[in-house]
């Protein structure tokens, strides 16, 4: 009787431990990949570790800024103010750090922290008591004056140059000097991850829940006794504090800020990655985040032309996946386990043959303008998908165009069949739900 | 003194004339549809560079005429084929839409003419001077655009108010779904408004194209501005449009020419600052510096004290 | 005063005073004066032609809309003029003619949202909703008072017709105020719906103050205690559902269809 007295709360206590892992599996597993990514072979170098660092900054800095658009239905052009003020905050007590102030560089990101909630309580007060259109026109208002501010004012924020610290000129942890690119990425992780769990706690707490609530209907929040604006300017304080924190990471990663840092085009990135990555859902901001930091780094390394292919995925999106990545991923949710699903994807990769062909006629087309157009002096000879062309002769033209309107006509042949896949599939899921309806 | 207060308010009112070429086709679509266009400098910028090309092939005056009519065809081919299709996913969406569409027509344009600046001069048949004033010339082109510019404001005014089409226009501009429950083609209106909207962006940009540098960049640097002086002016206001865009254009083109700092008012007055002060940065700023942030600085007075703008009939 | 009549004052004390309200959008009046004594506790229709303006006075009393001239006192406070969401922290629910919920949120997360400030977790965000125990038990109840447990998982926004009329009441009963106002519940659903609403608005307005905008008559005849009739903008008569019917005035106005 004793032993199994003793036994029971012994077990319930590993049977505690086991739930635990288990409820919270995506966060172990997430912080796990976290710890081993940098060692993966065909990521252990500098340059990949680099891109990692780059993508997990773009992460918390999109998370932010999803925070208010995805989540609170709040639109802003200027969401970069807090990040690079954020930013400069942190430059600034790192700098104080080189100087003697005894706090070690891991702690930098919480003074970006501290920077962009000050600032977007200070800015939130004024902002989130207007319409959604006023207030979107305010954030691009503040965002501009923010961004001719740090010309004017060249003690605090540096001007054209900004301001320079370094990551190495201070107290030490276990030997680390935080000079290397691993441990950056260490650092930034750390930060990317706390972060990130720290955001999705927020969301469902009870203030948190009322953030989705105005973003669907703020009239009937307030008949259920709170006040949108409030909620509004809540959640953009704690956004802009996020914000500010992916600065720090970002005045450890570069050692400087400069007026980049608040631009209106800082603002429009993380404004499309969070929409190509999906803002409906919670990781969509983070896929985003790491498909544009990939293409914006990868891209430009092969084509002068990236940003307009930029431009055209994001084209893509809005007008065919307005729910970005992450949304087209969530859509076949209800169709995975259905045996119609592989039916889905065979389709799919009919259709993606002349899906491929249109885009490589497109591609051949827009590189060689770009050639003529903006890099006369490299002449007109050019490599291609390992071919080599002369942009000067028609023929290269004329196959890139038989190749673009080939290629759309034959996929456009392809849509009925993708449709008529999903269509059985969807009534196989619906099926199997109604059974089991039938089941209770 | 007085030389510099009247060249510079000539410049001034130019300026602003200007600007109302361009935020006039945007007040329209703004009030009409709600829709915040971010692509209308583009579309100026399209105008630019459209009637840069045609003066090469054949000449400036019919550049002139078919340039604004290019860009009117982009602007119904951007609300039917585009906005129409994404307005379903709602506000959010479309201003997206819009925004993405900078990128790709800048890319576009950076595509066929390239990242520098291309040689868009004035044309011979205008490059003469007006009259002189103060030892400085004013040339003719700059005439021209003055001309347009009010003969802009007079056509849309007339159109608006007295034909039955700018009724219809001016009805839906606050009530939509009535207008269409009426048995107005609503769609079709809305069609012909971003195609005349776009249509005076683009006729803008032919003369814009003189006054600024023809390049990629030009969308980017204009494109904020427009949107305050549609804003300031207030939505739905033709007028309103004009005389924000006055107030700017003068304010801005004075601003440069003030050599002065809050410094510079506190030693008149025999205050002394010393650097050691926290705000002497802030105090050195020289007005003319500050110049570019003004238009900004008025923006977000104008929607924080009166989101209404100026003269505005609807938010 | 005897303690008898004290007792039957207090009684009849009013949870909703409306006196003298005038609303006019711009130079149209849409309510011309109307005064009003709801009593604590009772089940109050009002009812009247199309256009009489009944929604504009749900509106008013509810702080959608600020009236024009004239007091309205909820609990004997001023109500009138004050924000909407002040106005339901003081203990006045209502719902809505054209549905309007949440609708890109679950079933149970519209009711649980519906509660969190009644509870008193305001803005908190230090604890996650789903720890609270009382916002949850609070939740499921109201549920299963709604008869929605099995689709709590469901989006509003994917929800029958009936069912998110049933799901709008359900927010507008769970936070428990004692003055409930039901803007035309029963509006496009069938006999038999409306006979399951009819039971769910008798369940739960037991013990508070109910008042309903409806055009049903059938429904109106079987909740009410009284009824009051607006025409153009004005009360015309209040009294109980038998002598209203009789009420000559009313009859002119208004009965004689239905």
């Amino acid at each position: 009787m004793n032993g199994s007295q003793t036994a029971a709360p012994a077990a319930t206590l590993v049977g505690a431990r086991m739930g635990l892992i288990q409820k919270y599996k995506f966060w172990f597993a997430a912080a796990v990949v976290l710890l081993i990514l940098p060692y993966i072979p065909g990521l252990n170098g500098d340059f990949s570790r680099s891109l990692l660092s780059q993508m997990g900054i773009s992460a918390v800095f999109a998370l932010s800024f999803n925070l208010l658009l995805g989540q609170t239905g709040l639109l802003s052009f200027g969401h970069a103010v807090y990040f690079g003020l954020g930013g400069y905050a942190a430059i600034h007590f790192m700098r104080a750090i080189n100087a003697g102030l005894p706090i070690p560089i891991p702690f930098v990101p919480l003074a970006g922290a501290a920077g962009g909630l000050l600032i977007g309580v200070l800015f939130g007060s004024v902002t989130t008591k207007k319409a959604k259109i006023v207030f979107a026109l305010i954030t691009l208002g503040i965002a501009e004056l923010v961004y001719a501010a740090t010309f004017m004012l060249p003690g605090l924020f540096g001007g054209e140059e900004g301001i320079t610290a370094s990551r190495t000129r201070g107290p030490s942890i276990f030997g680390l000097d935080f000079g290397s690119q691993i441990q950056v990425y260490y650092i930034i992780a750390f930060w990317a991850f706390v972060s990130a769990a720290l955001m999705y706690a927020f969301m469902r707490t009870p203030v948190g829940r009322m953030c989705n609530a105005v973003r669907d209907n703020p009239e009937r929040a307030e008949f259920v006794g709170y006040n949108p604006q409030r909620v509004r300017f809540i959640v953009f304080s704690v956004a802009g504090m996020f914000a500010g924190l992916a600065g720090g990471l970002h005045a450890i990663n570069y050692e400087i800020v400069a007026a980049d840092a608040v631009g209106v085009l800082r603002s429009g990135s993380v404004l499309v990655a969070a929409y190509i990555g999906g803002i409906g859902h919670f990781i969509g901001p983070i896929v985003g985040a790491i498909t544009l930091t990939w293409l914006q780094v990868s891209l430009s390394d092969y084509t002068s032309a990236w940003l307009l292919y930029l431009g055209l995925f994001f084209m893509a999106i809005i007008l065919f996946a307005p729910g970005g990545l992450s949304g087209l991923i969530m859509m076949h949710a209800p169709i995975v386990r259905t045996k119609v699903f592989w039916e889905v994807l065979k389709t799919y990769a009919v259709a993606l043959v002349p899906a491929v062909i249109m885009v490589v006629g497109a591609a051949l087309l827009i590189e060689m303008n770009y050639r003529l157009s903006t890099q006369p002096e490299l002449g007109t000879r050019m490599k291609l998908f390992r071919v080599n062309v002369d942009a000067a002769t028609p023929w290269p033209w004329v196959a890139a165009t038989l190749l673009l309107v080939a290629g759309f006509y034959v996929f456009r042949k392809t849509w009925p069949y993708v449709a008529a896949a999903w269509n059985r599939a969807i009534e196989e899921a619906n099926a199997g739900k109604s059974d089991m309806g039938e089941r209770r | 003194m007085l030389e510099l207060t009247t060249v510079s308010l000539l410049n001034g009112v130019v300026y602003g004339l200007l600007l109302f070429m361009l935020s006039s086709g945007l007040t329209l679509i703004f009030s009409m549809m709600g829709v915040l266009n971010f692509a209308h400098a583009s579309v100026f910028m399209l105008g630019a560079y459209f009637s840069y090309q045609i003066g090469r092939w054949i000449g400036f005056w019919p550049a002139l005429a078919i340039a604004p009519l290019l860009c009117g065809l982009v602007g119904a081919a951007i609300e039917r084929y585009g906005l129409r299709h994404v307005h379903k996913y709602g506000h959010v969406a479309e201003i997206l839409f819009t925004f993405g569409l900078v990128y790709l027509i800048e890319e576009f344009v950076t595509m066929i003419w390239g990242r520098n600046p291309v040689g868009n001069d004035v044309p011979q048949a205008i490059d003469f001077s007006l009259f002189s004033l103060f030892g400085g010339t004013f040339p003719a082109y700059k005439g021209l655009m003055m001309a347009i510019s009010l003969a802009m404001f007079v056509f849309l005014y007339l159109a608006l108010k007295r034909t039955r089409i700018g009724l219809i226009i001016q009805a839906a501009l606050t009530h939509p779904q009535m207008v269409g429950a009426l048995g107005h083609n609503v769609p079709g209106v809305f069609v012909l408004v971003f195609a005349i909207g776009s249509a005076l962006a683009g006729l803008a940009g032919v003369i814009g194209g003189f006054a600024w540098l023809t390049q990629p960049t030009l969308a980017n640097t204009l494109g904020p501005i427009v949107f305050v002086v549609v804003v300031v002016g207030g939505l739905g206001s033709l007028g309103g449009a004009l005389i924000a865009s006055m107030l700017i254009g003068i304010l801005q083109t004075l601003a440069v020419a003030l050599d002065y700092s809050l410094l510079d008012l506190f030693q008149t007055f025999d205050i002394s600052v010393t650097r050691a002060s926290p705000l002497y940065e802030f105090y050195s700023i020289k007005i003319a510096h500050a110049a570019s942030a003004i238009p900004y600085l008025l923006l977000v007075l104008m929607l924080i004290l009166r989101p209404t703008g100026l003269f505005g009939t609807r938010e | 005063m005897t303690s008898a009549s004290a007792q039957v004052n207090e009684q009849r004390q009013s949870a909703l005073k409306l006196r003298d309200v005038h609303k006019s959008f711009g130079k149209t009046p849409i309510i011309r004066g109307v005064s009003l004594d709801i009593h604590r506790g009772e089940r109050h229709a009002i009812i009247g032609p199309n256009g009489a303006g009944k929604s504009t006075l749900f509106n008013l009393i509810s702080g959608r809309f600020q009236p024009t001239r004239g007091s309205i006192r909820l609990n004997d406070e001023e109500i009138a003029g004050i924000p909407s969401y002040q106005i339901n922290r003081r203990g006045l629910s209502r719902s809505f003619q054209v549905t309007n919920i949440f609708p890109r949120l679950s079933v149970y997360e519209n009711i649980r949202c519906s509660v969190l400030w009644s509870l008193g977790h305001k803005y908190s965000f230090w604890r996650s909703a789903d720890k609270l125990r009382d916002a949850n038990a609070l939740t499921e109840r109201t549920l299963e008072q709604i008869k929605m447990t099995a689709r709590r998982n469901a989006l509003a926004g994917v929800l029958t017709y009936a069912e998110q009329r049933a799901l709008e009441i359900g927010i507008t009963i769970a936070s428990g105020a004692d003055v409930i106002m039901l803007d035309e519940p029963t509006a496009g659903m069938s006999h038999s719906e409306a006979d399951n609403a009819v039971e769910l608005i008798r369940s739960v307005s037991k013990g508070r103050t109910l008042v309903m905008v409806e055009h049903d008559m059938g429904v109106v005849f079987g909740l009410a205690d009284r009824i009051s009739v607006l025409v153009y903008g004005e009360i015309i008569a209040t009294d109980i559902p038998s002598r209203i019917k009789q009420n000559k005035a009313v009859q002119t106005a208004y009965l004689g269809t239905e």
